[in-house]
């Protein structure tokens, strides 16, 4: 498969390019922050991007989607992390929609499906307990009672949750923390009695949630997946999120670069536009070719997700380490260039920095997935 | 599609029946490749059997022409051929500054009388050939290169002095570049000749590098007389041919491909540093130092699979070649650092059986050169900011 776009690929896009550019700049995300909007993005839009069939890029097409993979996901993702256009795409056309897909039974599959595709669902993902990303580490529990479950615990950084009308929830129904074996995959509704969202501001301005269960009761047909095999599940829809989220911090890369040239070509000190000085043009080349590195290094992942999916372990925490540490760098060398204009809020700079500072913590920032590696390569 | 298929299988299996065994690990130095010429010399019996199976299959220059001693592969197969051979482990049979960097430039820009010259005996490892480009004075400004070539009925009457032209004491010929109009502004009055070293004039004297080998020469040119036959491309616009031809040795440099084949850095660490018990290299800070350089290789890999997928594409940047010559060379510096810092003293040791003659530092001092040679990093972060990123300024 050869490292670049097909002319089918290109065409979505050049479509999200221009819905995503026209409708959601920077100034959108600017507005509902300032506004302190309750739902934290706007329904239009969503409903939009249901109609140009984005939300169910990846749900099959006997169940209203359009089924594609990986790598267009990752398209409209790298479009998102242009403008940091907040919008459930992630959390429900991404990840519920991978998890129902590929584990969900055919009722569950046709509940919900349908209904992502569509655009009338909205789906979160709880996952995180702690401080930093450790999957093995859940520790939320689910034990038996009755012909169901009880849902004890919290899930710290759930993206998306407080608007949610379907969780999926990893769950411990066995073994200890730390342990792959005993997790369970769970589809709570986020009305049930017991639970308890807390919407939490984040430095982004995107949408999270902290969530307690308390004696939440699920039945048996929630369980998505099988009792105490959610593990390899859970991984898999990860990798996928982890692939996606590479792609947005790549768009999200890219635009603050080109920002920031187009800055250096305006900019005059000392008689001379800033962009001529050679300390900063050095600086400035090696950031792109990190840059054109990063975007190899995702796409990478994201065929091989389509296409070895088994394997794709390796590929996708290269992208996803590769793509935290330069994003990074992007958004560190943007400010610093931009001098003090980059320090106002007035300026969009900052919120590029912002957003990259999540997305590195979101599924394993760069040391978790370089440690991920070294497990990989046996050393 | 499974035309390519087959090609793989026939590919695998070929490689499989003809390469030796010994032919299939690593290089450790650079006297272990065959590098052909009027006086060269096989280091063993397999490295001979490897290079005449693979010169008779046209496989020393496998995308060539049939017609110039090549393979006549298409870029598809080209790619499937150096996948397979990387997958074995396999060692190319030929290295040549003729392949990497003359017989590109001969192929776009030299006659047909030329190629027909030049390019088969390249390809049969017949003749060897040096670069005569830096000069004391003109290393990174190339273009105010002072060797003259002046006229003289059908020949050129060429005087000067080139510097850190590699192996020049053991090449046939040199492709050179020399000033044929000292008048004009510095890049119009070049041009990019070939002769005979054997020529009368030619002189070469070592220099000694601090791995301890001296690969490259300072080289003299005293009245050496050349048929003006022998310039490649147009007279004065030698600059042309000399930029294309930079662009394949940056790639090369660059090491696109080469790299990833031996053990993992992870587990040659382990072998002299050790691992805790739940089999983590016991050095934290080596191992985080290891896999954030295992994945800046894998990217690095990644980009130049797309670097050549984007050129099939028709889509790749000119320049491009320099953002690849920068960040592979960094690359290879950092994994010679990781190597040295995982032997430990044991990677100190500079002449012994053991050692295999010191081939680890001396490896490590060589990739020294790597970000200076062919153009330094410097020039290339230049390249890319103004070619690339279209930067103002000189
Ligand atoms: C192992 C090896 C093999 C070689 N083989 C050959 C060969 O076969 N044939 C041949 O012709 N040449 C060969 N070279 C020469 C090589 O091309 C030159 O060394 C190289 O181009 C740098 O030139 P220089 O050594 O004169 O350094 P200089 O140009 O003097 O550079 C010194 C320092 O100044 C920096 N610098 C210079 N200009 C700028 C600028 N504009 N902006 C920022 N920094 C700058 C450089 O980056 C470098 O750090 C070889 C070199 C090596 C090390």
């Amino acid at each position: 498969m050869p490292l670049v776009l097909t002319e089918e690929q290109s065409m979505l896009r050049d479509s999200a390019r221009g819905l995503i550019s026209d409708k959601a700049p920077v100034s959108h995300l600017r507005s509902l922050r300032d506004s302190k909007d309750e739902t934290g993005f706007s329904r239009e839009l969503w409903k939009a991007f249901a109609e140009m069939g984005f939300s169910g890029l990846l749900v099959p097409e006997n169940f209203g989607g359009s089924g594609l993979g990986c790598v267009e996901a990752g398209i409209v993702m790298e479009e998102i992390g242009r403008t940091l256009m907040p919008s459930p795409f992630l959390s429900t056309a991404v990840l519920a929609a991978s998890a129902l897909s590929r584990s969900g039974n055919d009722a569950q599959k046709s509940a919900h499906l349908p209904r992502i595709a569509d655009g009338s669902l909205l789906a979160a993902l709880a996952i995180d307990e702690g401080a930093k990303h450790r999957p093995l580490q859940i520790n939320l529990q689910a034990v038996r009672s009755g012909n169901g479950f009880k849902l004890n615990g919290a899930k710290a950084l759930v993206v998306d949750g407080h608007t949610a009308d379907l969780l999926i929830v990893a769950a411990r129904t066995g073994g200890a923390a730390g342990e792959r074996d005993g997790l369970t995959l769970f589809l709570v509704d986020p009305k049930a009695r017991g639970i308890a969202i807390e919407r939490t501001v984040m430095v982004d301005a995107h949408n999270a949630a902290r969530i307690e269960f308390s004696n939440v009761e699920v039945n048996a047909d929630q369980v998505l997946g099988e009792v105490d095999q959610g593990g390899a599940l859970l991984e898999g829809v990860l990798n996928i999120g982890r692939g996606a989220v590479a792609s947005e911090m790549v768009g999200l890369s890219e635009e603050v670069f080109g920002r920031t040239v187009t800055y250096l070509k305006e900019r005059k000190q000392f008689g001379k536009l800033i962009g001529e000085f050679q300390a900063l043009q050095h600086r400035a080349s090696q950031l792109y070719i990190d840059i054109e590195i990063t975007r190899a290094a995702v796409l990478k992942a994201l065929q091989t997700l389509d296409g070895d999916f088994e394997h794709a372990g390796a590929a996708v925490s290269v992208a996803k380490a590769k793509a935290g540490t330069t994003a990074t760098l992007a958004v560190q060398e943007g400010v610093q260039m931009h001098g003090g204009m980059g320090m106002t809020d007035q300026f969009d700079i900052g919120f590029f920095m912002k957003r990259a500072r999540v997305c590195q913590e979101l599924f394993g920032d760069s040391n978790y997935h370089a440690d991920q590696l070294a497990r990989m390569k046996g050393y | 599609m499974s035309d390519l298929e087959t090609f793989r299988r026939e590919t695998r299996a070929w490689l499989e029946a003809n390469c030796p065994p010994e032919m299939r690990r690593p290089m450790t130095s650079e006297s272990d490749t065959y590098w052909g010429g009027r006086n060269a010399k096989f280091s063993s019996e397999p490295q001979r059997v490897w290079f005449e199976r693979m010169r008779d299959k046209g496989w020393t220059v496998p995308d060539w022409p049939k017609e110039y001693g090549g393979g006549g592969l298409e870029p598809a197969e080209h790619k499937v051929l150096r996948e397979e051979m990387a997958a074995m482990g396999v060692r190319s049979p030929l290295s040549s500054f003729g392949i990497w960097m003359l017989g590109p430039a001969l192929l776009k820009y030299g006659t047909e009388a030329q190629k027909k010259e030049h390019l088969p005996d390249i390809a049969a490892g017949l003749i060897r050939w040096c670069q005569g480009y830096s000069e004391p004075n003109a290393g990174s400004d190339l273009a105010s290169l002072q060797t003259r070539a002046d006229s003289d009925g059908d020949d050129y009457i060429i005087n000067g002095q080139k510097i850190w032209t590699s192996y020049a004491n053991y090449a046939d010929w040199i492709f050179c570049l020399v000033r044929t109009d000292p008048a004009a502004k510095k890049h119009d009055g070049i041009s990019f000749i070939l002769f005979d070293m054997a020529s009368k004039g030619v002189s070469t004297k070592p220099i000694l590098l601090i791995s301890g080998y001296s690969p490259f020469c300072e080289t003299f040119f005293d009245n050496v007389r050349v048929p003006k036959s022998h310039v490649v491309g147009q007279v004065n616009r030698g600059w042309d041919v000399a930029k294309y031809l930079l662009q394949h040795e940056r790639a090369m440099i660059s090491g696109t491909g080469e790299r990833g084949i031996g053990r993992p850095l992870g587990q040659v660490a382990a072998d002299s540093v050790g691992s805790d018990d739940s089999g983590r290299l016991d050095d934290a800070v080596l191992r985080g130092q290891i896999a954030a350089f295992d994945i800046d290789e894998a990217a690095f890999a990644a980009v130049a699979e797309r670097a050549v997928d984007l050129a099939k594409a028709g889509q790749s940047h000119p320049a491009f070649s320099s953002a690849m010559k920068y960040y592979g060379t960094e690359l290879n510096k950092r994994r010679h650092e990781i190597l040295m810092s995982a032997g430990g003293i044991d990677a100190l040791e500079w002449e012994s059986e053991r050692s295999r003659g010191g081939a680890r530092p001396r490896a490590w001092l060589r990739t020294k050169a790597n970000s200076i040679e062919g153009g330094t990093s410097e020039v290339m972060l230049g390249i890319v900011a103004k070619r690339i990123l279209d930067l103002p300024g000189a």
